[in-house]
C-alpha cells in the first residue's frame, strides 16, 4: 500500500447487519486517489448497471464516508461524503471539515460503506476493530446539540468501564443527522461537531433513509506512516507559515464577504438572486464580531481556524450559540431573505444547524417561496403566515416547517428544483424562472452576471455538482476544465481554503510516497474521474433525468440584467453560454452533446462506460 | 548556578484553545516520529464543540503520580523538573493516573506504559506551534518555586465547567 493510507475500508449492511472490512488495491488508489475520485469508482461499480433504477431515498443506495490520503496531513482535516444524491441523483462530493476523518483514519480505515437500511433508528459504533449496530430510539428526533451530548456522554462512560486503567478518554468524533435528515428532507446535511455540515447532494436524507441517525469513532492508533518523514516536518511548516500570514481568513473567516461580495462584486444573492449588489454597512463582519466569544476555532491540523464562535447573550435570541454564519450562510439565511441583521442571521444559521437542514439549499428554497409569495402565487393560505422579505421569525418558522416536513414546508423540503416542479402543477403557472438552481441543486451565494467573482459564465452551467458553488466548471487559464482542481481537493480531501498549490503536489509525494504530476492529473486522473462522474449524472431518476441540452444551463435569472448598483445592466448572454458550454466540453473530451467521446473513454481505459452512454442517448433520442 | 537554565513551566490559557490540534502533531511527531493525537503528551479535549482544553502535566509540587508509582517507574528530571517515565519499569498499573489531581497521566495505547509530557527536553515542541499561530493557548514561562502550579492539575471536566458558565451562561452547564 502507499503511505498515507491503510488500504482498508469498513463496510456495513445495516439490512443483513453484516460488518466486514474490505482491502482496496493499491492500483485503485492510485487511479482515484480517494474521497471524491474513490466514490465515484465505487458507485460505479457497484450500481452503475442500473443506476437509474436507483432510488437515492431506498435500501439499494450506497452511503459512503472516505478519507483522502492527504486527510490529517495537509493542514486541516475534512472527509468526504458521497452516494446517489437525492437532489442531482448523481453524485455529490460533499465534504465536511473535523476530527472525524482523523478518527477514522486512527481506527485503522480509510473510509466507510454503508449499505441497506435498518427497520429502526440505529447507530454506527466504531472503536478500533470493535464495530456495532447499536439501538438509537433514545437519539431519534433530538436535535443536534442533544444527540451529540447524550451520544458522546455514553460512549465516554462505556469506553471508561471497559479500559478502567487506561486514563480519560477523549470524546469520539460523530457524524449524524438532525430532524430534517429523519424525515427524509432532500436538503438535509451530515452533521458533525455542533456547527459543522456536509449540505450539498442532501446525504442527511439518505442516512435518515436508512434510519442511521448517527456514525461515531474513537481510534486509538497512529496515522499510516508517511514515505518521507523529514520532507513532511520541512513541508507542513512551510505550509502552516504561509497559512499563517493569511490575516484575512484568518480573524474574520469567509464572514468579512457577506457586505464585500454585495458591495465590491455585485454577487450575492439578495431577495432570491432579483439584485446581487447591496450597501448594507450594518451587515459588515465589526457587527458579527460583537457576538464573538472566540475569534480562532478550527479543527484538526489547520493553522488558518477561519470559524469563529457566535453566542448570543440576551435579548429575543438569548442562549443562541453557533459558529458564526459563514459567508455561505450570510448570504443564503440573510441577503437572500431579505436580512441584513446579523442577530437574526445568527440565530437563523443556528436553527438550521440544530434542524440539521443544509443553510445554503434551505435559503434557496425559502427565498423561492418567499419569492412565490411576493408575486402573489404563493399565498398566505397556502403557507399558513405572511411570508414577507427580511420578517426572520416568519423564515425561522417556515425552516422548522420544512425540517418536520409540516404544511407547506413538505414541499419545500423537496429542494427547490423539485419544489418548483410540483408548484407549477398546483399552480398552472411556471415558477421554473425563479428557480435558482442547476440539476436539481441550488446554486452557491456567487452570482455570475456581475463577471466580479470567481465564478465564470459556465460556472454552473456543466458542473459535476449542479450548482455547488465548491466545484465550479469554468474553464481554467489554460483552458482546461477548472472542475479538475475541485475534484482533486475533494480527493485527497483538503480544505479550499488551505489549498496552496505550489505545495500540494510535494506534499502528496512526502506523505504518499508517489509522484502525483499536475500533467498526470488533468491529463489523466481527473478526467477519468470527471467522466465517469458526468455519465452518473447524466444517468439520473429514477424521479428526474437531464438532457444536456436542456439542462446544462444556467437559471433563467442569470439571463435578466441586474437591476441595481455599480453593474447595473450586467447581464450573461444565452447565445455566449451555448458557445462556452462547447468550447468547455471540447475540454473535457465530452461530446457536442455533452457526453464523453467513446475515445475518451478508450483513452482513458473506461471503456465499461459505453453501454451506460448508450443508455443515455438511448433516452435522449440520440441512439 | 551559573550555565544553569531556569525552569520553565507550560502557562496554559484554555479559552484562547482554537482546537487546532497543532500541538497534538507536533508532540506526536516528536516523540513517536508519526502523527498520533491518543499517544501525544498534550491531548486536546472537547467537552463541548468549542470548547477545547489541551490537557497536559503540570509539574504540580508533591508530584503525587511519582509518589504513587508502587514500581518507581517514575522520576523527576532535575534540570526541566518534567516527570520522566522508565518505561521498562512501568507497568501500566494506572496508579499514577488516580494520584494525578487531573488525571492527566493515560496508557499508551499501544506499548501499554504511563505517558506523561517530558517538557521536550526544555524546549516544548507544542508550545512553538501554538505561538507561532498566535493563539498563545500554550507558553512557556520561567518556573518560580510554588504550590501555584498544583491548582493546574484539573480534569478537562472540570476545565470546562468553569468555562462554560463563563462563556455560554448557567443554561449551559448541564451539558459537561
Ligand atoms: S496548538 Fe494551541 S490552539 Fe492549537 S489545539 Fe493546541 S493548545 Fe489549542
Ligand atoms: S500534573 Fe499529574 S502527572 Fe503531572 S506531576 Fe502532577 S500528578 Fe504528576
Ligand atoms: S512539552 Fe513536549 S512532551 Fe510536553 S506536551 Fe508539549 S510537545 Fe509534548
Amino acid at each position: 500500500m502507499p503511505y498515507g493510507y491503510w488500504g482498508r475500508l469498513l463496510e456495513v449492511n445495516l439490512s443483513t447487519e453484516d460488518v466486514k472490512t474490505l482491502q482496496v488495491d493499491k492500483r485503485t488508489m492510485r487511479k482515484y486517489v480517494g474521497g471524491r475520485g474513490l466514490g465515484v469508482k465505487i458507485l460505479w461499480d457497484r450500481l452503475g448497471d442500473r443506476w437509474e433504477e436507483i432510488d437515492p431515498l431506498g435500501p439499494d443506495n450506497i452511503l459512503l464516508i472516505l478519507t483522502g490520503p492527504l486527510t490529517g496531513y495537509y493542514p486541516g482535516s475534512r472527509v468526504c461524503v458521497a452516494g446517489k444524491s437525492p437532489q442531482s441523483n448523481g453524485v455529490v462530493g460533499s465534504t465536511v471539515g473535523g476530527e472525524f476523518g482523523v478518527e477514522l483514519k486512527s481506527a485503522g480505515y480509510d473510509g466507510i460503506i454503508i449499505t441497506g437500511e435498518s427497520e429502526k433508528p440505529v447507530y454506527l459504533w466504531i472503536n478500533d476493530d470493535e464495530v456495532e449496530i447499536r439501538d438509537a430510539s433514545h437519539l431519534w428526533g433530538k436535535e443536534a446539540k442533544d444527540t451529540l451530548r447524550i451520544l458522546t456522554r455514553e460512549l465516554i462512560d462505556e469506553m471508561s468501564k471497559k479500559k478502567p486503567l487506561r486514563g480519560l478518554c477523549k470524546e469520539p468524533s460523530i457524524l449524524y443527522i438532525g430532524p430534517a435528515g429523519e424525515r427524509k428532507v432532500r436538503i438535509a446535511a451530515v452533521a458533525h461537531k455542533l456547527t459543522h455540515a456536509a449540505g450539498y447532494g442532501g446525504y442527511g436524507a439518505v442516512m435518515g433513509a436508512k434510519k442511521l441517525k448517527a456514525i461515531a469513532v474513537k481510534g486509538s492508533g497512529p496515522l499510516p506512516d508517511v514515505a518521507d518523514l523529514e520532507g513532511f516536518k520541512k513541508l507542513l511548516d512551510s505550509v502552516c507559515k504561509v497559512l499563517i500570514k493569511e490575516f484575512r481568513m484568518r480573524y474574520w473567516g469567509t464572514g468579512w464577504a457577506g457586505y464585500t461580495v454585495g458591495a465590491d462584486t455585485s454577487s450575492e444573492p439578495i431577495r432570491n438572486w432579483q439584485e446581487e449588489w447591496h450597501d448594507e454597512a450594518r451587515f459588515g463582519v465589526s457587527f458579527f464580531e460583537k457576538y464573538w466569544i472566540k475569534r480562532f476555532w478550527g479543527d484538526f491540523g489547520c493553522p488558518t481556524t477561519c470559524l469563529k464562535i457566535a453566542f448570543i447573550r440576551s435579548g429575543r435570541f438569548k442562549g443562541v450559540l453557533t459558529d458564526n454564519p459563514d459567508y455561505e450562510l450570510q448570504a443564503y439565511l440573510g441577503t437572500n431573505l431579505g436580512i441584513f441583521d446579523p442577530e437574526g442571521n445568527i440565530y437563523l444559521s443556528s436553527r438550521a444547524d440544530e434542524l440539521g437542514l443544509c443553510g445554503i439549499q434551505t435559503g434557496n428554497v425559502m427565498g423561492f417561496a418567499a419569492e412565490l409569495y411576493q408575486r402573489g402565487i404563493l399565498t398566505k393560505d397556502d403557507i399558513g403566515f405572511e411570508l414577507k422579505w427580511g420578517d426572520v421569525e416568519a423564515f425561522a418558522k417556515l425552516q422548522e416547517m420544512i425540517a418536520r416536513r409540516e404544511g407547506i414546508g413538505d414541499l419545500l423540503a423537496e429542494g427547490t428544483y423539485r419544489a418548483a416542479v410540483k408548484i407549477s402543477e398546483m399552480k398552472k403557472v411556471d415558477v421554473m424562472p425563479y428557480a435558482i438552481q442547476v440539476k436539481g441543486i441550488g446554486v452557491g451565494a456567487h452570482g455570475i452576471r456581475s463577471g466580479l467573482d470567481y465564478t465564470k459564465p459556465t460556472a454552473y452551467v456543466c458542473s459535476l455538482q449542479g450548482g455547488d458553488h465548491t466545484s465550479v466548471s469554468n474553464l481554467d487559464d489554460q483552458n482546461r476544465p477548472g472542475e479538475y482542481e475541485m475534484i482533486l481537493l475533494d480527493s485527497i480531501v483538503a480544505c479550499w481554503f488551505n489549498y496552496k498549490k505550489q505545495y500540494l503536489y510535494e506534499f502528496f509525494k512526502v506523505v504518499a510516497g508517489w509522484n502525483l504530476t499536475e500533467d498526470e492529473w488533468y491529463g489523466e486522473l481527473a478526467p477519468r474521474i470527471a467522466a465517469i462522474q458526468r455519465t452518473l449524472l447524466l444517468l439520473g431518476g429514477p424521479d428526474a433525468y437531464w438532457d444536456p441540452r436542456i439542462h446544462d444551463e444556467n437559471p433563467q435569472r442569470f439571463y435578466e440584467p441586474l437591476p441595481s448598483g455599480p453593474k447595473k445592466g450586467a447581464v450573461v448572454k444565452r447565445e455566449e453560454i451555448e458557445k462556452l458550454k462547447k468550447t468547455y466540453y471540447e475540454a473535457a473530451g465530452w461530446d457536442e452533446n455533452g457526453l464523453p467521446k467513446p475515445e475518451t473513454l478508450k483513452r482513458l481505459g473506461i471503456t465499461e462506460l459505453e453501454k451506460a452512454l448508450e443508455r443515455i442517448r438511448h433516452r435522449l433520442g440520440l441512439a | 548556578m551559573s550555565g544553569e537554565k531556569p525552569k520553565i513551566w507550560i502557562f496554559r490559557d484554555y479559552e484562547r484553545c482554537s482546537g487546532c490540534r497543532r500541538c497534538e502533531i507536533a508532540c506526536s511527531i516528536r516523540h513517536e516520529g508519526r502523527i498520533w493525537p491518543e499517544a501525544s503528551r498534550v491531548r486536546v479535549f472537547m467537552p463541548i464543540p468549542g470548547l477545547e482544553i489541551p490537557h497536559l502535566c503540570t509539574q504540580c509540587p508533591g508530584y503525587p503520580c511519582v509518589e504513587a508509582c508502587p514500581f518507581d517507574a517514575l522520576l523527576v528530571d532535575k534540570n526541566t523538573g518534567a516527570v520522566i517515565v522508565d518505561r521498562d519499569k512501568c507497568t501500566g498499573c494506572g496508579k499514577c493516573i488516580d494520584a494525578c489531581p487531573g488525571q492527566i497521566p493515560f496508557i499508551h495505547p499501544r506499548d501499554g506504559y504511563a505517558v506523561i509530557c517530558d517538557l521536550c527536553g526544555g524546549d516544548p515542541e507544542c508550545v512553538k506551534v501554538c505561538v507561532e499561530a498566535g493563539y498563545n493557548a500554550l507558553i512557556t514561562t520561567p518556573r518560580s518555586p510554588s504550590e501555584i502550579y498544583k491548582v493546574y492539575a484539573r480534569t478537562p471536566q472540570d476545565i470546562a465547567k468553569d468555562l462554560v458558565s463563563k462563556l455560554y451562561g448557567e443554561e449551559w452547564e448541564g451539558w459537561v
